[in-house]
């Protein structure tokens, strides 16, 4: 057991039980438990950034996608799910297009994975000696404008803030849209 | 202290080196694989170590989780009992009630499980872990002691950040919960508390935000270890700001683990029992233990960010000089009274939960969106400007170092 790199065994259990849990997705007809089988491959998801010491990047993982956007998602399947729309019925031919498309774009990304050399990977003496450096402070430094590893370079300011605006103007817009408009008080007509 | 060196652009940055996994824990694992009891190794492997280490990090906090519940819920009943007239436990056994917990587990026990016909049944059985999961994963970032050699099961750099992540899983159990039950009553309960829940989680990450900046790290023990000295050391001293900002987290965090006067998911008169209206014996405990575990949890995670974390209010560690070298006895004993320091005001902040919810009455639903939305948000946000213009304006100095140096003091 000595020889066993735990690593890879951790990689190999955490990217089973997302890619599992994906599929689960497709086959399950009940849409709520897809939501849930989703929560699980995306959390799953996050443990492998925690495994690769990418803390920073998992915990947003959890924190947005399966803390909030989940949320909501099962939220609103749960306020407009009927019963009639509860358990979903897909059709062969469906199934088949959604193979093809679906398949052809996993073709596409695992060929382009396995392309580029520097994601071969180290080889086991190398990867034990790696020192992994935190994250979160070349990610926050990056953001405020400072890159950490060049600091010749510029950083990520200006799309951070046009991101920000841009968010802060969709949020506006949402409870904007979403206030009640104030109607006038009519009598009630005796009837 | 605050993170080394302050950062200048231009200047070369080293990163301080974090080990690696498997090194991550280099004293204990160490020290267990060289451990060897009659010239036999204790443990041959290093992989084996590792997963001792874990072993007995997962074991200490569940332990910690579940006793901490039973001394909650019989301290919730001698308080409220003090502040409300009741008796309170007395007659049940032990002295001053003590095993009324133990009654109470052995009659939850006892309880006949039921699951309503109509419910989804691998959704409903599988909820209440995913709530007590969510409520006990928040503790494996959260350093009991600090130091060169924090106890703490992981050392993340971004504690945390991930300990608010992490407590926020814990409303997906209640929405599953409410959903799986096929009752129009859990469902009303778990989108109330699902609404009220992911509101709260805005101000209460301003809130946080503030000792972060101040600190400098996202790091729980670097926070922690900024706050070293006497008390007017705390974050919740530094300045005006942080004063007011540590009674908002304080707020959001008691309406986030949906205590009165926030527990609006459980209404008897409109909603019965809210999410876990369903739910009997064993598997409605898990919910009341996760939600005496997230309440532990946040009392912690404020007793680190503003109240001193293990630094005590007197510096008695350093008065008595109990300080050395990582595994001598001064250290331990230095590390246990941290370790007493961060219970001890967890406790205190769960108790002073249990004082308001036996206090004050009830609000609405629409009170309680409107204290989140229209109160403690924009204050959050003002204070963290506030403290931001502080920090900018006496970089790393507390309003006690300011009164000293106004009056003519050293530093």
């Amino acid at each position: 057991m000595a020889s066993i790199y735990w690593p890879s065994f951790f990689f190999l259990l955490f990217s089973g039980l997302a890619c599992g849990f994906a599929v689960a997705v497709l086959c399950s007809q009940n849409i709520v438990r897809m939501a849930f089988y989703l929560v699980l491959s995306l959390a799953a998801t996050a443990s492998l950034f925690f495994l690769a010491g990418a803390e920073f990047v998992g915990a947003m993982q959890l924190m947005i996608y399966v803390g909030g956007t989940l949320v909501l998602l099962v939220f609103g399947v749960m306020l407009t799910s009927q019963e009639r729309f509860v358990t979903m019925k897909v059709a062969v031919g469906d199934r088949l297009k959604g193979l093809l498309v679906g398949g052809a774009l996993l073709g596409v990304l695992i060929a382009a994975a396995l392309s580029i050399p520097a994601w071969q990977g180290l080889d086991r003496g190398e990867a034990e000696t790696l020192v992994v450096p935190p994250t979160a402070t070349p990610i926050g430094m990056g953001l405020v404008g400072l890159r950490v590893d060049d600091p010749a370079a510029a950083g990520y300011l200006f799309p951070f803030e046009i991101v920000s605006v841009h968010l802060l103007v969709v949020l506006i817009g949402a409870a904007y849209l979403a206030r009640a408009k104030r109607k006038k008080y009519e009598e009630p007509s005796a009837a | 202290m605050a993170g080394g060196p302050p950062f200048r652009p231009g200047a070369s940055y080293a990163a301080p080196p974090h080990p690696c996994w498997l090194e991550e824990e280099p004293y204990v694992a160490q020290f267990l694989s060289e451990l060897e009891i009659f010239g036999v190794a204790v443990c041959p492997w290093p992989w084996l170590a590792a997963a001792l280490v874990g072993l007995v990090h997962v074991g200490l906090l569940l332990s910690l989780v579940a006793v901490a519940a039973l001394l909650f819920i019989w301290l919730e009943r001698k308080i409220s009992g003090r502040i409300q007239d009741r008796l309170g436990p007395t007659r049940v056994g032990g002295k001053f009630g003590w095993l009324q917990t133990l009654a109470d587990g052995l009659k939850l026990l006892t309880k006949e499980d039921l699951m309503p016909a109509g419910a989804d049944r691998l959704l409903f059985k599988i909820a209440p872990y995913v709530s007590f999961c969510a409520a006990i994963s928040a503790f494996i970032a959260i350093p009991f002691a600090g130091g060169a050699y924090p106890w703490i099961a992981q050392h993340l750099n971004v504690g945390v950040f991930f300990v608010l992540a992490v407590l926020g899983l814990e409303v997906f159990g209640v929405i599953l919960a409410g959903y799986s039950s096929a009752s129009k009553w859990s469902l009303f309960g778990a989108m109330r508390e699902a609404a009220q829940v992911v509101s709260y989680e805005v101000p209460l990450g301003l809130c946080v935000v503030v000792p972060v900046m101040i600190a400098g790290s996202m790091d729980l023990v670097v926070i922690g270890d900024l706050q070293a000295g006497w008390f007017t050391q705390w974050l919740v001293f530094h300045d005006p700001f942080t004063l007011i900002t540590f009674w908002v987290y304080f707020t959001c965090a008691t309406a986030s683990v949906n205590r009165a006067p926030f527990d609006l998911a459980e209404a008897e008169s409109e909603l019965v029992g809210g999410f876990h209206t369903e739910y009997s014996g064993l598997r409605w405990s898990f919910f009341f233990m996760a939600e005496y575990g997230s309440m532990f949890s946040v009392s912690i995670l404020a007793a680190i960010l503003f109240l001193g974390g293990w630094h005590g209010p007197i510096p008695l560690t350093s008065l008595m000089n109990l300080s050395g070298e990582a595994g001598s006895l001064g250290w331990g004993l230095a590390q246990a009274l941290g370790l007493a320091n961060v219970l001890l005001k967890g406790t205190l902040g769960v108790c002073v939960m249990i004082w308001i919810r036996w206090t004050l009455p009830r609000l609405r639903i629409d009170q309680v969106m409107a204290v989140c939305l229209k109160y403690c948000t924009p204050i959050a946000a003002v204070m963290f400007l506030g403290a931001t213009c502080w920090h900018y304006q006496f970089p790393h100095q507390s309003f006690f170092d300011m009164l000293l140096i106004l009056g003519g003091g050293r530093r």
